[in-house]
């Protein structure tokens, strides 16, 4: 990167606030229509003119798989392109709970507006409401989609589909597929794409990784990418590019993200102008196999179900250094069920999370590195005999015991929160399209559905809405309304994002340090983890300001890169998708910095109520924070998207 | 046991058409014209296979149950070959059921042997490389692993078989249609190595039929979650009853029981 | 604990590649993948290439890991890819030898990564039940038995690693081919196209290099998810329907 060396000294900390961003796409009027009326407004492309358009997509994880079906079966010519070997892969694959859908089958009440409600208040009242609606409207559609697929749903005996409460929700709503659901709905995904590509609607692009936005005339006209095998640089050319590139927990390296999971295709859109919105709202989950040691490369979750039956529990007593089962009941705090008599061990994600982080940093934690807390089935079993326990967690047992070589029959597990969702993303309006016109964002790598915390089975679901039923009717849009004129293989913006990736690839290659790129992603990693984790406080945000450009500059000095770009380089791979976590990283910081409030998953030191609770500032903070990248290291434009509520009023949740 | 010889003279036959047919064969198989023309179903050559060897599996049998007469006496064998030949009597010609039999082994062991060596030498080029780590093995597999090796073995066993009790080339007795005698005289105990020979042979065969019955049952589809394991045990019970069948009768003529 | 590593090294798809010896401290509570960063890192400082292997989930679901230890594909773990393989069923000073899956249909492309878009296209040839979106009736249109389900969940729940390829001494794809059939066939949405699915999915099964079956079942000992044997037995007989009985003609 021509940059590389030459960061300004603006201080980071001081941005300014731009013009407010607006949402022109979404409809105003009775939310109920909203969806509807933006759909009969959109213009339709002509089908013969369909075989003559271009779209890339970027990803294909249940967004960007469902999106290239879809647009395949919709007669555009379709490019699509993942880092993996196979679309199967992608990393939607491992969500685990189930996906909900207003079908109130069970006929206890839910409705697309129950939906609708619960997603908006358990976002904290930080998503837009029109937004939200339409998810709640195509949950329903979404689940026929994958029935018809041939997705196999947990069924009961009268051959209907089976649902369950998840997430702390009053009504059944999640369809689930054991603890694969993730994986089942990909593959439904996945199959309808090999389908397409079969049918030549769409060429794949296995092993691809996009490294560049091409920009022309500003509107969004290509990408750059690498093949990962010969390392041959291409650029691609389209009429229209969606980014479904997923979410950027990998910031914080321990996560229970795939390995590969990276923000470069959102951040190479954000340096080429698209805004990215909330990048501070990120979801700590509870329930994880906690960190062994120094080697430890991921983080394994473990099913929220578990809280259903399990009791969350540490010693009462300081350096109680006793097994668990030594420990009698009555030296044991459930600090769970005594802080939230009212939901006790089911409490929301950010909740259970947050208490944990507390009693480990009042050093009650458990496990050798004193960072866990138990989880216990003691109980359970007893009340409810081993063959009952083990017929519905058995399989999430066996893991914990492959892992950790336990055994959770008899003694406690052992859990710690980890990083495993982001709630923001690039900025993009009721059409999914971001402020680069032509360029979309779907799925985790947008921002506009769960505002400041998901609530479980909500990312299938959004990931999907998104892919199979959003986008391909938005994205006709903007090809019927533009004029795109074919962009030449040689013009110069095409050759300069080419140059661009040329270079950073050279760069990289020839510094030749004495530090390995994961080193520094732990490094930069930690940082986030202690400064921008579960708990924010301003004096450790600009610490983690100030480490932050440090570390990185070291990067850009001393890290070593081993072998060349012409070949399969999995060191170069991981040193491009790092150096973009570090200036992303700032970012995260500084929107968390700035946002001086509790809300949702972002939680400052500042901000709570007298008795340790989040307090949301909704005079203050009532807007999407969207920020423009206005060059490496010096300080963005703060661009706010005033969020209305007309039909949930926000109201402070409240667990006790 | 002259009953198996004549058929098995056919099929000495039928084996070397195959040998020599080989190299021709060897072109429009599977190498060459393959990326071309759409290969033939790898399934289609397992249900040739399962079908051939299943029309072996009922000739062995009946085989068999022949032997087994000789526990009634030389003259009880003797009769029970002669009525073979007399078999449906007049409506069809003397020997004419047992060449009907002969034509439909013949063309079992092509197709069986014929499958064989394309699916093997498919197998081949779909596993060209063997693990330095070692090749695992999976449990209770050495049957499965052994059935191209065994199978060549068998056949070579067939060719010595048919030259021995059926024309009686190397039978040191050698009377065509003197079944008892010539079995005693093969088996005598002096003559231990051509007994040690026809055990090892049959426990080649009971191996292969071990696998070769399960394998084919599952072959035709007839395996499913609640079956899997019946059928295997039905496999090996029925695979150690062949076995010891075809045992009795030359241990029983060396040992002198008979 | 101390380890003696033989992992294959292969520069590219063309170099013919060969056995190195590294040593390597391991803790027990590393997982297999975990083991061989530690390596890498180790190699990296040394100014020495990385081993080069697929992984990504790290949780046993994406079925990118794709390595042979020992002779078995994902390790000697029981129903565990290669990821989710610990390191305390080690111990100091064991010998360990790491290859890539070996097929025919899976050609190396660099150390331990294999090229397996076979799969894919085996999927392309019919894996799928051709359903437009949004042309699905309600999903309670059809009621589907829970033994269905299940029975089709438990083929469904297959990787695509290609574990059972690696382990099959005739490279065939067979297990991965028949989870795909029984998944969809034991769907009431999947029988419009069951007979002309089976059909086209062996002829490209076969024209991908992949071996025939001959039922030793190594290949469902090897599998991390146990998919079970008896799908090829439907494959077969769903083959055998489709042409033998002529239902392919008659959807």
């Amino acid at each position: 990167m021509t940059d590389a060396h030459t960061t300004t000294p603006v201080n980071y900390s001081d941005y300014e606030t731009g013009e407010p961003v607006v949402d022109k796409a979404g409809p105003s009027g009775p939310i109920e229509t909203r969806w509807e009326r933006r759909q009969f407004g959109v213009k339709l492309v002509n089908p013969a003119n369909k075989r003559s358009k271009k779209i890339i997509v970027v990803g294909s994880g249940l967004a960007g798989g469902a999106a290239s079906a879809t647009l395949g079966e919709a007669g555009y010519q379709v490019s699509t392109f993942c880092y993996q070997d196979s679309p199967r892969r992608a990393h939607s694959i491992a969500a685990q709970g189930g996906i909900n859908a207003a079908k109130n089958y069970r006929n206890d009440g839910d409705s697309v507006y129950r939906l609708f409600y619960d997603t908006v208040k358990g976002g904290d009242f930080r998503a837009r409401e029109s937004n939200v609606h339409r998810l709640a409207e195509i949950s329903r559609n979404i689940i026929d989609q994958c029935v018809a697929q041939g997705v196999p749903f947990a069924r009961e005996y009268g051959g209907l589909l089976d649902t369950r409460s998840f997430g702390g929700v009053q009504v059944s709503r999640t369809f689930y597929a054991r603890g694969q659901t993730g994986q089942q709905l990909l593959l439904g995904a996945y199959q309808a794409l090999e389908r397409q590509i079969h049918a030549g609607t769409v060429t794949m692009f296995p092993r691809h990784e996009m490294l560049e936005l091409i920009v022309v005339d500003g509107r969004a006209r290509g990408i750059v990418t690498r093949d990962m095998i010969s390392g041959e640089v291409e650029t691609h050319l389209a009429d229209a590019v969606v980014l479904a590139s997923g979410g950027y927990g990998n910031v914080f390296y321990l996560s229970t993200n795939a390995k590969g999971c990276n923000v470069t295709a959102s951040w190479r859109a954000h340096r080429k102008g698209a805004l990215f919105a909330n990048p501070c709202f990120t979801q700590i989950h509870p329930t994880c196999i906690p960190v062994s040691g120094d080697h430890q490369s991921k983080l394994t979750l473990m099913s929220e179900s578990l809280r259903n039956d399990g009791r969350v529990w540490v010693p009462k007593q300081l350096g109680d250094d006793r097994g668990p089962n030594e420990i009698p009941h009555d030296e044991r705090d459930y600090f769970l069920e005594r802080k939230y008599p009212a939901f006790g061990n089911l409490v929301p994600r950010d909740i259970a999370s947050r208490a944990a982080k507390e009693v480990c940093d009042e050093k009650r934690g458990v496990g050798p590195s004193g960072l866990g807390v138990y989880l216990d089935f003691d109980d359970a079993i007893q009340r409810l005999g081993r063959p009952a326990v083990e017929a519905k967690y058995g399989n999430l047992f066996e893991m914990y015991e492959r892992i950790t070589g336990e055994d959770p029959y008899k003694v406690p597990m052992r859990i710690f929160p980890a990083v495993h969702y982001t709630m923001g993303g690039l900025w993009v309006d009721y059409d999914l399209q971001s402020t680069i016109p032509g360029l979309y964002v779907a799925g985790e790598a947008n921002f506009s559905d769960h505002g400041a915390n998901r609530l479980g089975a909500s990312a299938l679901m959004q990931g999907l809405a998104d892919g199979y039923f959003v986008l391909p009717n938005t994205i006709g849009d903007y090809i019927a309304t533009n004029n795109l004129d074919p962009v030449p293989d040689d013009a110069p913006e095409v050759l300069e994002a080419r140059r661009s990736v040329d270079d950073r690839v050279e760069t990289l290659l020839s510094i030749n340090g004495t530090r390995t790129v994961d080193s520094f992603h732990r490094e930069l990693g930690q940082i986030m983890w202690d400064y921008c984790g579960m708990e924010r406080t301003e004096e450790g945000l600009r610490k983690a300001l100030d480490l932050i450009p440090e570390l990185r500059r070291e990067f850009w000095n001393n890290v070593k890169v081993p072998g060349t770009g012409a070949e399969l380089n999995q060191s170069l791979e991981k040193a491009g998708r790092v150096a973009d976590f570090f200036e992303l990283a700032e970012l995260m910081c500084l929107d968390a910095l700035h946002r001086n409030e509790s809300c949702g998953g972002h939680f400052r030191g500042e901000s709570q109520t007298p008795d340790g609770e989040a307090a949301r500032d909704d005079d203050n903070f009532g807007y999407a924070a969207a920020w423009e990248f206005t060059g490496r290291g010096q300080a963005p434009v703060l661009h706010k998207e005033e969020l209305e509520f007309e039909y949930v009023h926000p109201t402070q949740r409240s667990y006790k | 046991m002259h009953w198996t010889a004549p058929h098995f003279d056919m099929c000495t036959g039928v084996v070397a058409t195959v040998t020599s047919q080989k190299s021709p064969r060897k072109d429009p198989g599977p190498s060459a014209p393959a990326r071309r023309r759409p290969k033939l179903p790898g399934v289609l050559l397992k249900f040739v296979m399962a079908v051939s060897g299943a029309f072996l599996l009922l000739y062995l049998v009946l085989h068999m149950v022949g032997n087994l007469k000789i526990f009634f006496g030389g003259p009880a064998l003797d009769a029970y070959a002669a009525w073979l030949r007399t078999l449906l009597e007049p409506a069809v010609p003397y020997e004419g059921v047992l060449w009907f039999v002969r034509v439909v082994l013949s063309v079992s062991v092509i197709a069986h042997i014929w499958s064989a060596v394309l699916l093997t030498l498919r197998a081949r080029s779909a596993r060209p490389v063997k693990y330095a780590g070692g090749n695992h093995k999976v449990k209770g597999s050495y049957a499965a692993r052994t059935m191209r090796w065994g199978g060549v073995i068998i056949a070579l066993f067939v060719v010595y078989h048919l030259l021995d009790l059926t024309t009686g080339t190397l039978n040191p007795n050698g009377v065509h249609l003197q079944v008892y005698d010539n079995v005693a005289a093969d088996f005598a105990p002096s003559r231990w190595y051509v007994t040690l020979f026809y055990v090892l042979a049959v426990v080649a065969v009971g191996l292969h039929v071990r696998h070769g019955l399960w394998s084919g049952l599952q072959t035709l589809g007839a395996s499913n979650n609640r079956r899997e394991r019946p059928l295997k045990i039905f496999s090996a019970v029925f695979a150690v009853v062949l076995t010891v069948g075809f045992l009795a009768v030359p241990l029983a003529v060396t040992f002198g029981v008979v | 604990m101390k380890l003696n590593l033989k992992v294959w090294r292969q520069r590219d798809s063309v170099d013919k590649g060969r056995m190195v010896n590294y040593e390597v401290d391991a803790d027990e509570d590393m997982s297999f993948l975990e083991m061989l960063d530690v390596l890498n890192e180790k190699l990296i400082l040394a100014g020495d290439e990385p081993v080069a292997f697929d992984h990504d989930c790290r949780e046993g679901i994406c079925g990118a890991c794709s390595m042979v230890i020992d002779g078995q594909p994902h390790g000697p773990q029981k129903a565990t890819t290669t990821c989710q393989l610990h390191m305390r069923h080690y111990s100091d000073g064991d010998s360990i030898v790491v290859e890539p899956f070996r097929a025919g249909a899976f050609p190396v492309i660099k150390d331990l990564v294999v090229d397996r878009g076979a799969f894919d296209k085996v999927i392309q040839a019919g894996g799928y039940v051709s359903v437009n979106t949004g042309s699905a009736p309600d999903a309670h249109a059809t009621p589907v038995s829970k033994v269905a389900a299940d029975r089709s969940f438990a083929a469904a729940n297959c990787i695509g690693c290609g574990a059972c390829v690696a382990a099959c001494p005739n490279g065939s794809a067979s297990l991965f081919l028949g989870a795909k059939l029984t998944h969809l066939g034991e769907m009431p949405q999947g029988q419009p196209e069951r007979y002309e699915r089976v059909v086209n999915m062996v002829e490209t099964h076969d024209d991908a290099g992949f071996g025939g079956c001959t039922n030793t079942g190594a290949c469902a000992t090897a599998c991390p998810k146990e998919i079970p044997l008896d799908v090829i037995s439907q494959l077969n007989r769903d083959y055998l329907k489709a042409t033998v009985a002529g239902r392919r003609n008659r959807g």
